[in-house]
Formats: structure tokens, C-alpha cells, sequence
């Protein structure tokens, strides 16, 4: 009743133009400058690269100060208390007040520090998180920028996060610096290799590393009910939890942020930082987050599809930042959860189950692809996984009981 | 266009390799290598190799630079002894260098018409390493695994 009448309402064509309300807005400024100037085509191309990139920082950051806030009010609600509800109606203004703070404090650098290295790191990593931002499409015809191998321009830039945490760390000169950045590129470079890993079977099943034929190949319903993404098969649903939590270490997020913690190592390769600087590390690490979950959505939860055909005409971005919004609420969930997890459990975790388990992944994409992908193809790929998960979890059962606690190294 | 890019490529490129060789602080000259490595990745993205260039990103940035920043940290002190000019190597950039240049004035400076190259895509790199370069990379991945195994053997905790 309500469906037909929105229906009624929103032609198709008027549904279409609302989805493709930006691509249009862009074009039609683009056609603009080109017929008020004249400028030849590689201005036009500059203009239109300037445009996505102006328009990503513009959505992002919003998202960062939102989510900032946010996160400290569900922080606050998990906790039972109130969260920031100070500046401006429910706190909302509380990003503003802390950027001006951040501002105007002072940027200490140390006076033994390497001054260039200790500059360099805070942009070259902030720089990388919003370099992959741009591969992902956040809607139909969305796609900041396409290349071929989109997924791989992802992880490459993403790697040289290590490298900035490293110059972060070393050109701090301090011991909690250099300690926090070996703990952060330690527990980063072991969880890439699962988090490539878990990629590996939807590009197998899909053949392409195009993000975009990556959201077009999760196109459509199974018996027009349920949407083809690949959370719904069975080696989808583990590549994607194993994903999420790869990405989860990936950004140094609660249950695995050994890399901060002001007990132990003040705030690991960020301790040397103040003002501005430490705000750039903050957000490239809410912006990394923000692609990772993206990544996470466009591979399995079927990119900016809608979940069901009735709801197609809500437009295409609004369902990916709905699906970004969720794995993020997700994060904040789990950081206000789960208590720390130790450096060697999470390595233990990663080598001993996170490995073996993608590496089944991947072997059940391929036993799916070639039992006919349907039904018959979800019970095998299905059977694949549960043998391999009973068959770890009997392996990595130590049959330890309770005991009180036995230090090895100090006595 | 792309001219202008290369010039720029270039110049960074070769900058980045000299404060690599010259530089006092090892840790300066590792953070320059990393920096003329991605020079020479931007030059395979102008030529429209993508996939060789995020794999150079990727493996030399991510995982090489890494590495040789921790071989540097777990070996020695920041050695800042000038050991004085070296002459041998030297000499032998002068060889590279002459060789090089007669090869190039060798060669007769014909204008071939570029042949049409097809974009490398991913997909025919992948087509291309599962039937010619099966046993290349079968082996690769026979090293790797060893590698890895190898690692965890290593760093694995003795029983006492």
C-alpha cells in the first residue's frame, strides 16, 4: 500500500534522476566551465578529477566529525552515562569544538627528533587513507576514479601505511614511539595476508579486480527474494567475517588497539604528536576505517544495491552509506564490548586460524563455482567449510582448564 | 601531457635515488629508496601498466622498504663513519654508464611506429600466468609456502 503509493509518486525516471542526481550536477558543471572558458579537454579532465576529489574529502570528513561524536555517544550509552552533550543541540557541535582545539594547541616537536621524517608521517598517512577512498564506487556511475585493478590500488596504498607508522615511530626518538610503531606494523603486516586473502575468492568468483564489476556481478535477487551478494553463500559469510575482523586490526580498533594504551605505551607512535598533527593521525585512522568497511560492503553486502527489489528506488549512495553506516555502528559496538585482546593472541590468531581459514575460503569459492553455483553449490561449499572449522577448532583446543596465572618472565 | 609527467617522474625519480646513495642517515636513505621506488611505479602507471605498478607499490613499499627498515633497526647503530670516496664503485657506474651510452648512440635512431599494445589487463595477466607460466608460478608458490612455514618454525616457541 505505502510501496504503491511512494511508487505512484516517484515515477521511475524521477527515482532514476534522484539516484543520478550528482553524476548529473557534475556533468552539467563540467559542461559549464567548458562552454564559459573554452579550456581544452585535459583542463575539463583536471576540473572533473578536482570535483571527486573536493566532493570525497567533503563526505568524509563530515563523516569522521559525525562519527567522532557519535561514537562518543554510543560510547557513553554502552557505558551508561552520558556521552558529549555540552556544545550544541545533543553535543552535535562537539567535532567543531575539538577541531578549534586542536587548532590553536601548540605542535610541540622534540628537540631530538627528526624533524622532516616526524612531519612527513602524519600526511603521508593520512594522505593513503584518502587515497583509497577512491576506488570504491559509492553508487551507480559513482565511482570516484576507475582503474583496472581497483581492489589491488587499494591494498598497495594501504601498505604504505606501515611505512608512514614506521617514520611516525622512528622520527619521533622516543622509546614508546618506536615500541608502539614495531607493535602497530607487527599486528598490520601479520593481518594483511588474511585480508588479501578473504578477497581472493569473490575476485575468483567474479574475474575482475575492478570494484565496480564487483558490485555489478552481486546484481539481482535469487528467486526474486533474496539479493545475490556474496554474504549470503557460504564461503562469502566466512571471507567476510574474517574480512571484518582483519579490518578491525587493520585500523587498530578496541579489541585489538595494542599499538595505544596509555597503561603500558602512552599512545604508541602517536605519543610524540600534539595539536594538528595528532588530529591527522586521528583521522586517518577513522578515514581508513571508513575504506575498509566500504571495501567490505562493495565486496560482500553487494556494493550500493538495495536488499530488496521493492526498495530500488531509493537511490544507490543512499544504500552504501546506510551499509558504511552499519558496519561502522558495528566497530563502535564491539570497541565498547570487548575488553583488549594480548599482542601473542592476536598473533596466535591470526597465523593458527585466520590463515587457514581464508585459504578455505578460497577453496570453497572454487568448489561453488564449479558444483553450478545454486543450491547444489552452496551445500558443497558449505560442508568445505564446516570441515575445515570443526577440524581447527578440535586442533587449536588446548583442553587448558582455569589455573591461576604462571609468569614466565617475571619472577 | 605525458611528457611533462615524465620529466616530473624523472627528476623526482632520480633525486630520490641520489639522497638514496648519498644520504649520511641510513634510515633518510631507506625512506629515499622507498620514494624512487614509487617514481618508478608512477612510470609504469604512465605506460599504462597498471597492474605492474601497484604490484611494485605493493611488494617494494609494503613489504621490501619495511623489511630493510627493520633489518636496519635489529642490525646495527646509525653508522655515520665516512668511509671516503669509493673509488671501485665508481668506476663501475662509469662502465655501466659508457656502456650504456654507446649502446644508445649505437643504435640507428629510426622512427618505428609503435606497435598497437593491448592494455595489459589483469585479466590476460591472469590468463597468461595460468597457461604459459604454470610452472613458474606453481614453484613461486611452492618457495613462498616454504618461506613461510620456514618463518613460523623460526619464531615458534621452544618446547623445555
Amino acid at each position: 500500500m505505502i510501496n504503491q503509493s511512494i511508487d505512484g509518486f516517484l515515477h521511475p525516471d524521477v527515482s532514476k534522476s534522484v539516484d543520478q542526481i550528482f553524476v548529473n550536477a557534475k556533468q552539467w558543471l563540467l559542461g559549464l566551465l567548458s562552454w564559459l572558458t573554452g579550456a581544452p579537454g585535459w583542463v575539463i579532465q583536471v576540473a572533473s578529477s578536482l570535483i571527486n576529489i573536493f566532493a570525497l574529502l567533503f563526505v568524509f570528513l563530515t563523516l569522521f566529525a559525525l562519527m567522532s561524536v557519535l561514537e562518543r555517544k554510543i560510547l557513553g550509552r554502552i557505558q551508561n552515562r552520558y556521552g558529549p552533550n555540552r556544545v550544541g543541540p545533543f553535543g552535535l557541535l562537539q567535532p567543531v569544538a575539538d577541531g578549534i582545539k586542536m587548532l590553536i594547541k601548540e605542535d610541540i616537536v622534540p628537540a631530538r627528533a627528526d624533524k622532516l621524517v616526524h612531519f612527513l608521517a602524519p600526511i603521508l598517512i593520512a594522505a593513503a587513507a584518502i587515497l583509497a577512498l577512491g576506488v570504491i564506487p559509492y553508487g551507480r556511475n559513482m565511482t570516484p576514479f576507475t582503474i583496472d585493478g581497483g581492489i589491488l590500488f587499494f591494498f598497495a596504498v594501504g601498505s604504505t601505511t606501515e611505512l608512514a607508522v614506521f617514520m611516525a615511530g622512528w622520527g619521533s626518538n622516543n622509546k614508546f614511539s618506536m615500541l608502539g610503531a614495531m607493535r602497530a606494523i607487527a599486528q598490520m603486516i601479520s593481518y594483511e595476508l588474511p585480508l588479501i586473502i578473504t578477497v581472493l575468492p569473490v575476485v575468483m568468483v567474479v574475474g575482475w579486480l575492478t570494484p565496480d564489476r564487483i558490485v555489478a556481478a552481486q546484481t539481482g535477487y535469487t528467486l526474486g527474494l533474496v539479493p545475490r551478494w556474496f554474504v549470503f553463500t557460504p564461503w562469502g559469510a566466512t571471507a567476510f567475517i574474517l574480512f571484518f575482523v582483519s579490518g578491525l586490526v587493520e585500523s587498530n580498533r578496541t579489541p585489538f588497539d595494542v599499538p595505544e594504551g596509555e597503561s603500558e605505551i602512552v599512545a604508541g607512535h602517536m605519543t610524540e604528536y600534539s595539536g594538528f598533527k595528532y588530529a591527522t593521525f586521528f583521522m586517518a585512522e577513522y578515514i581508513g576505517m571508513f575504506a575498509i568497511t566500504g571495501l567490505a560492503a562493495t565486496l560482500f553486502l553487494g556494493g550500493w544495491h538495495s536488499p530488496l527489489s521493492v526498495l530500488e528506488f531509493i537511490p544507490s549512495y543512499v544504500w552504501f552509506f546506510t551499509k558504511l553506516s552499519a558496519l561502522l555502528l558495528v566497530y563502535i559496538w564491539l570497541r565498547g564490548t570487548l575488553p583488549r585482546t594480548r599482542i601473542d593472541q592476536i598473533m596466535n590468531f591470526a597465523w593458527k586460524f585466520i590463515l587457514p581459514m581464508s585459504f578455505t575460503c578460497v577453496i570453497a569459492a572454487a568448489v561453488w563455482h564449479y558444483a553450478g553455483r545454486g543450491l547444489r553449490g552452496w551445500l558443497w561449499s558449505f560442508v568445505v567449510i564446516a570441515i575445515v572449522y570443526t577440524a581447527l577448532s578440535m586442533l587449536l583446543d588446548t583442553q587448558r582448564k582455569f589455573a591461576p596465572r604462571i609468569y614466565r618472565f617475571a619472577e | 601531457m605525458s611528457s611533462v609527467a615524465f620529466v616530473l617522474i624523472a627528476i623526482l625519480t632520480l633525486a630520490a635515488a641520489l639522497a638514496a646513495a648519498t644520504l649520511q642517515k641510513l634510515m633518510h636513505a631507506t625512506l629515499s629508496f622507498a620514494v624512487a621506488l614509487v617514481g618508478v611505479a608512477a612510470f609504469f602507471f604512465l605506460l599504462g601498466a597498471e597492474f605492474v605498478g601497484l604490484v611494485l607499490v605493493f611488494v617494494y613499499i609494503g613489504a621490501v622498504a619495511v623489511l630493510i627498515v627493520f633489518t636496519i633497526l635489529l642490525t646495527r647503530r646509525d653508522a655515520r663513519k665516512d668511509h671516503g670516496a669509493n673509488w671501485g664503485g665508481a668506476l663501475l657506474a662509469v662502465a655501466v654508464f659508457g656502456g650504456l651510452a654507446w649502446a644508445v648512440f649505437k643504435t640507428p635512431s629510426v622512427a618505428i611506429g609503435a606497435p598497437h599494445i593491448r592494455a595489459l589487463t589483469v585479466k590476460r595477466i591472469g590468463e597468461a600466468l595460468m597457461t604459459s607460466y604454470v610452472w613458474p608460478l606453481q614453484c613461486v608458490g611452492l618457495l613462498l609456502t616454504a618461506a613461510l612455514i620456514g618463518a613460523l618454525v623460526l619464531v615458534m616457541e621452544e618446547k623445555r
